[in-house]
């Protein structure tokens, strides 16, 4: 007993500041893909989830990357396109709006001027996640309570959301709990692209949880189908089946951006409940 | 190379012919047997006198091919230490018309939930089999319907029909209660369904429902280019991934005739047993939740997290995820890199030996370890379980060793110490992952060592060979892995099969489980610690 009271004084605290304080991933760490406008970009075939797309209008060939499909691979920023794409390190990346993850960009000829990117993730992911924090006591009273789901998961993801109450990322120190049943829960965050042998259990917890609910797909999988698609066993999304709040972008999505999604869900919590009386 | 007692002993039992070819590699064997109804005698012939056990069992579907029928290859290997890396396969043409087999579950127990799947994937019959219920369609999939056919389109989804409840397998008598728990669990867990029965605390039997997460990944990468097909083949588990993907890449390669480059070889090692480690860490520190020993899990829980920081500063992902790609790795270890790898190792080691410390010396929580959980030896050789579970429990057996890949592969492979212990309680299982781990530091130190100047992956030409099969087993961090991958004429994945380590472990835990009293199975689980994953697909 003496020696546990000494080796937890000898290691310290090793819980992160996040979001209070930015997180800045390593050098190798692949976030959302850059695409340079204007640059010869890399057609469809390459991305193995059909997260790239392309149509050709005026002439312009327009590129379109879902980050919603994105397993983050790094495919696309390889040879021969190292220089139209790079794989940046943005992860914060959780955004209310399927449409608000496809990037576009104009390809191709560099005589057909650059656009920037049409619409992208949430403009202040940092200002984002901070004002969303405040809301936790507000509405809530210090806590968010959710139900994990797993609903066809190849593991990850849960894995990430097991972490994040590892001493490092220590979610309850933020009012964020994970419960046991989804009677005591106030959302859920679903993985996986809802197998069919899941799809009953997933209505059936989900609509064990009273409203209000937000319902958070986490992962390239629960937010798009990912890798898996739709398919004989597949849904290919949670939003098949029902619909979702927050979609977190990630294969999987490292611990904080699993963090910045559910802060971001708590601002949509508070515009869908009633006001709380006194 | 035909083994030519082998083949006379076969032909011997045999009442049809017996062909016998070398493949799918040089040092393979594979042996045509004429007459289906051999099958049995012929396993038997494998089995005993010569020690092997079943790896793993792949179905094909060639009604579309001049044999116009389907096949079934029983792929066995051996199982005592030191004895040569080869896959032995029994192949049995089965008529569409009439697809049956005779079961093999009653004389190899470890067949019984290929043959199962089989059943429900392809609509072969196992003839005798004892356990008629459907494993991986569940509730209200329709008749005749198997998905793995190729006339199936596995694009789009099958309707739900009306179903009667699953017929669980539970034991019935005066005071005894059926406990069901799943398929969603009250922590954050994969999904399977358990249904105990027992009397007070009692476990008289346990019978686990799984196959929940089936994403029909091998049909997704039918018809794809076996290096799109990667990408899904690193995503069927993740805590699997870099085994997976290392797996799927060695099947590839023999199939396309190159080999990686030897550094591309040891990084691909460092990966695996980085892999590992942080499996294994974490687990220690898992299992000791199972005791409510929260210092042992919150410690194993911050040593895992620092070692998955460091995957992501090595290969960018956190699960190890674009290191490994077909031909070799993507990316390099420079030595900035490898002063953190080393680092970080020195601090895992130290910080693994104080918790084991703390575990040993917390009689409450050794009192809860052993004896619990117990997996007989014999029982282990009969499920063919693999990995920590079968080498605590005493069967000596690790694909790095008996199968070499990675870096065990070249002229002079490293030393590997397989840890082995005899008790096959949760104790054991414990120990055997503390010393695995100590094993993986010391082994990524000497690949390290072993780095030399060289290129990092060959390339593989579109399109790949096509009509050829690659076979490869890899030790994961839950244990051996067989991979078994073919190509069409256009060089296309045609077929490919996972037989994942937790495949053949579970049934393993539902015996375990047998020994135990139902506030134990947390423990018992987690001292097994499988992947519902990359069992299910």
């Amino acid at each position: 007993m003496l020696r546990i009271l000494i080796n937890a004084l000898r290691t310290g605290v090793v819980t992160t500041r996040y979001p209070a304080e930015p997180s800045v991933p390593p050098d190798r760490f692949r976030g959302a893909p850059v695409l340079r406008p204007g640059s010869r970009l890399p057609l469809p075939a390459v991305c193995p989830t059909g997260a790239l797309t392309e149509r050709f209008d005026a002439g312009a060939r327009r590129v379109a990357l879902d980050l919603a499909r994105c397993v983050f691979c790094g495919r696309c920023a390889e040879d021969p396109w190292a220089g139209a794409v790079a794989m940046g390190r943005d992860f914060e990346l959780a955004a209310r709006r399927r449409d608000d993850m496809r990037i576009q960009v104009v390809a191709g000829d560099p005589a057909v001027p650059a656009v920037e990117p049409v619409v992208g993730p949430t403009a202040d992911p940092i200002a984002e996640a901070e004002r969303a924090s405040s809301e936790i006591h507000r509405v809530l009273g210090r806590s968010l309570h959710l139900r994990h789901l797993d609903a066809g998961s190849c593991n990850a993801c849960d894995w990430e959301l097991y972490a994040l109450l590892n001493p490092v990322y220590d979610v309850r120190r933020l009012g964020i709990d994970f419960v046991a049943s989804p009677r005591h829960a106030d959302g859920v965050v679903v993985t996986g692209p809802v197998t069919r042998n899941l799809e009953t259990a997933v209505r059936r917890t989900v609509e064990a949880i009273p409203e209000p609910r937000v319902v958070i797909a986490v992962g390239a999988c629960a937010a798009s189908g990912g890798i898996v698609g739709e398919g004989y066993v597949s849904a290919g999304g949670v939003e098949r089946v029902l619909p979702v709040d927050v979609y977190i972008p990630g294969c999987p999505p490292r611990p904080e951006a699993i963090l910045f999604g559910i802060l971001v869900a708590l601002g949509r919590l508070d515009a869908r409940r009633p006001p709380r009386e006194g | 190379m035909a083994d030519l007692a082998l083949l006379n002993a076969l032909r011997a039992g045999a009442h049809g012919s017996v062909d016998a070819d070398a493949g799918p590699r040089p040092s393979d064997l594979t042996l045509r047997l004429g007459r289906s109804g051999d099958l049995p005698a012929a396993a038997a012939v494998l089995l005993g006198p010569r020690a092997m056990a079943l790896a793993t069992v792949v179905a094909t579907d060639e009604t579309a091919t001049p044999d116009g029928d389907l096949k079934v290859r029983y792929v066995f290997e051996p199982t005592a230490p030191g004895a040569p890396d080869r896959f032995v396969t029994l192949l049995v043409s089965v008529d569409a018309a009439r697809p049956e087999v005779p079961s093999l579950t009653t004389a190899v127990p470890a067949a019984n939930w290929h043959e199962r799947e089989m059943r429900d994937l392809f609509g072969i019959v196992p003839v005798g089999h004892p356990d008629p219920r459907p494993l991986v369609v569940h509730d209200g999939w329709p008749q005749g319907v198997y998905p793995l056919r190729k006339a199936f389109d596995g694009s789009r989804r099958v309707p739900v029909e009306p179903a009667v409840e699953f017929p669980h397998l539970v034991a019935k008598g005066e005071g005894v209660f059926e406990i069901p728990v799943g398929p969603i669990h009250a922590g954050i867990i994969e999904p399977g369904h358990f249904r105990f029965t027992s009397v007070g605390e009692t476990v008289l039997h346990l019978d686990a429902r799984l196959f929940y997460t089936h994403r029909g990944l091998e049909k997704r990468m039918e018809g794809r280019s076996p290096l799109d097909a990667f990408y899904v083949a690193e995503r069927i588990c993740g805590v699997c991934s870099a085994a997976h993907g290392l797996g799927y890449c060695e099947a590839l390669e023999q199939i396309a005739g190159v080999d990686a480059p030897p550094r591309a070889r040891l990084i691909r090692s460092i990966a695996l047993e980085l892999e590992r480690l942080y499996n294994h860490v974490g687990d220690v520190g898992n299992i000791c939740a199972g005791a409510s020993f929260h210092y042992g899990t919150a410690t194993g829980l911050r040593l895992k997290e620092r070692l998955q920081q460091m995957n992501e500063r090595l290969a960018g992902n956190r699960f190890l995820r674009g290191l490994v790609v077909p031909g070799g790795v993507r990316l390099d270890l420079p030595d900035d890199l490898l002063g953190v790898l080393a680092a970080t190792l020195e601090d895992t080691r130290a910080g693994l030996d104080s918790l084991m410390g703390r575990i040993e010396d917390n009689p409450s929580v050794v009192d809860r370890f052993d004896d619990t959980g117990v997996l007989r030896r014999q029982a282990a050789l009969d499920l063919a379980v693999a990995g920590v579970a079968a080498r605590a429990s005493g069967v000596d057996r690790d694909a790095r060793r008996d199968h070499p890949h990675g870096a065990f592969s070249g002229p002079t492979p490293p030393d590997l110490h397989v840890v082995t212990a005899p008790d096959g309680d949760a104790m054991a299982r414990v120990t055997v992952r503390a010393a695995e781990a100590r094993e993986s530091i010391r082994l990524i130190g000497e690949f390290v060592r072993r780095l030399g100047p060289g290129p990092l992956r060959v390339a593989l030409a579109e399109p790949l060979p096509g009509g050829r099969i690659g076979i490869s087993a890899i030790e994961s961090a839950r244990g051996e892995a067989v991979h078994w991958l073919r190509t069409d004429a256009g060089g296309r994945v045609e077929r490919y099969h996972l037989r994942s380590p937790s495949y053949h472990n579970w049934p393993a835990v539902a015996l375990a489980a047998e020994t135990a009293i139902v506030p134990d199975f947390p423990l018992v689980n987690k001292s097994f610690e499988l992947c519902y994953s990359c069992t299910d697909r």
